[in-house]
């Protein structure tokens, strides 16, 4: 890191709770990751505000990835909620999640997916909530499976959907993706390895919830994500 | 105790299906707006085009503001937009020129777009700034300062022959021509 001594700089994440940009047991990451060191700037430069989004910008169906066609799509059906928080614990409010996911076969609806898994003409894989006012989330959805990759011989991405947050500020950006627990997948998997500290790592994996899921049509699981920095309105920061 | 934040992981190959609703335009031209269009590619280690990449930009707008305006019917933010690659690792967008940034704690910030980049191969995303050709405060803003004086060209774009008020800008993520990124 360049360090500049005359202005405060931002506080980077604990080691080993990010992944590094080469990490080779993923080896598309070996010729897409910066080889010169990246450049520490004062805090000062970095309270670019993030984009505003209207409620707009979601609709009801945008939350419901099993109700966005004529039929069901095929799979097991799940409720995925959550709560957005920042470092000081406090709800993100109002926060952009979007989600993606592949299909019951595992299967995208991406012309670039060339598993051959089945298509489900009944399902696309997008979604897209704003948090409430307690930084909660929830979508309806069907767990996606696992498919196979080109990384190394057999193997397979173990399940996940794909995460996208917008907290405040540009520092509180985030796309990570969800795991399930139990998968067999996880330990043999690079990307989900590319988190070196264990504890991190383990907090991508979503929790079964049985007391949110609802009886005769889905099981539920919770998964919970921290931004980076403090997400206090400018009310709440002059009432300190 | 502070939480620690949540870990990255990349986007993938197939963003398109939950990001690319944001992708294109970030806002309707205002009449009087100096819009600029920056075209422009990705490129890997070893030069080849990156087809799975997606940038969002984040800009002030033309008074030096950030999105902090919030009514709530509007679909789209004034200051954000994203830009998909295509399969010739091409990009292109078209925003509305930004102003330049009140000084705070004494930095000092020449008009410029803040550039995140995701990829496939991307654990975690980067951060760059996109700095105009014809600026003169270029030479006192403190981010470029920041950067050793061979590397600041990588963030300026440049003018366009084939169009003008176009720029063109490339972001190489690694390599000898490599993009200036900033840690975060």
């Amino acid at each position: 890191m360049t360090e500049f001594a005359e202005w405060p700089t931002i506080e980077l994440p604990p080691p080993g709770s990010q992944p590094e940009y080469c990490h080779p047991p993923y080896v598309s990451s070996v010729l897409r990751s910066p080889r010169q060191p990246l450049i520490l700037l004062p805090k000062a430069l970095l309270q670019c505000e993030g984009p505003v989004f209207g409620h707009s910008i979601v609709t009801a169906s945008d939350s419901d990835l099993t109700g966005q066609h004529a039929d069901k799509p095929v799979g097991e059906p799940i409720i995925v909620h959550g709560r957005v928080l920042d470092e000081d614990g406090r709800p993100v409010r109002g926060a952009l999640v979007e989600v993606w996911q592949a299909n019951a076969a595992g299967r995208y609806r991406h012309r670039a997916d060339q598993s051959g898994m089945p298509l489900d003409p009944n399902f696309s894989g997008a979604g897209r909530v704003l948090t409430d006012a307690s930084g909660r989330y929830e979508f309806r959805t069907i767990k996606p499976g696992p498919y196979p990759w080109k990384n190394h011989y057999n193997a397979w991405r173990p399940a996940h959907i794909h995460f996208s947050l917008f907290g405040a500020g540009i520092l509180s950006r985030l796309v990570t993706q969800m795991y399930f627990p139990g998968d067999p997948l996880q330990p043999l998997d690079p990307i989900f390895n590319s988190i070196a500290d264990k504890d991190a790592r383990n907090r991508l994996i979503s929790q079964f919830d049985i007391n949110r899921s609802e009886p005769d049509r889905a099981l539920a699981y919770a998964f919970d994500i921290v931004l980076r920095g403090s997400h206090e309105t400018p009310t709440e920061r002059a009432e300190r | 105790m502070r939480a620690i934040p949540s870990g990255s992981q990349t986007v993938g190959p197939f963003f398109r299906i939950g990001l690319e609703h944001l992708c294109g335009g970030s806002d309707p031209e205002p009449s009087g707006a100096v819009m600029v269009k920056v075209r422009g590619k990705v490129f890997d280690g070893n030069g080849a085009p990156v087809p799975d990449a997606v940038l969002e930009i984040w800009h002030a707008d033309s008074s030096g503001r950030y999105d902090s305006a919030r009514p709530d019917d509007r679909r789209r933010s004034p200051c954000f937009t994203r830009a998909a690659t295509d399969e010739d690792g091409e990009f292109g967008f078209s925003i509305r020129r930004p102003g330049s940034v009140p000084c705070e704690m004494e930095v000092r910030q020449a008009p410029h777009l803040s550039v995140l980049v995701f990829a496939r191969g991307l654990l975690r995303h980067l951060m760059t700034r996109m700095y105009f050709p014809d600026e003169t405060a270029n030479e006192t803003d403190t981010a470029l300062q920041l950067v050793p004086e061979e590397r600041r060209s990588t963030l300026i774009a440049r003018g366009s022959g084939s169009e003008p008020g176009s720029l063109e800008w490339n972001v190489v993520l690694q390599g000898e021509e490599e993009t200036v990124f900033f840690a975060w």
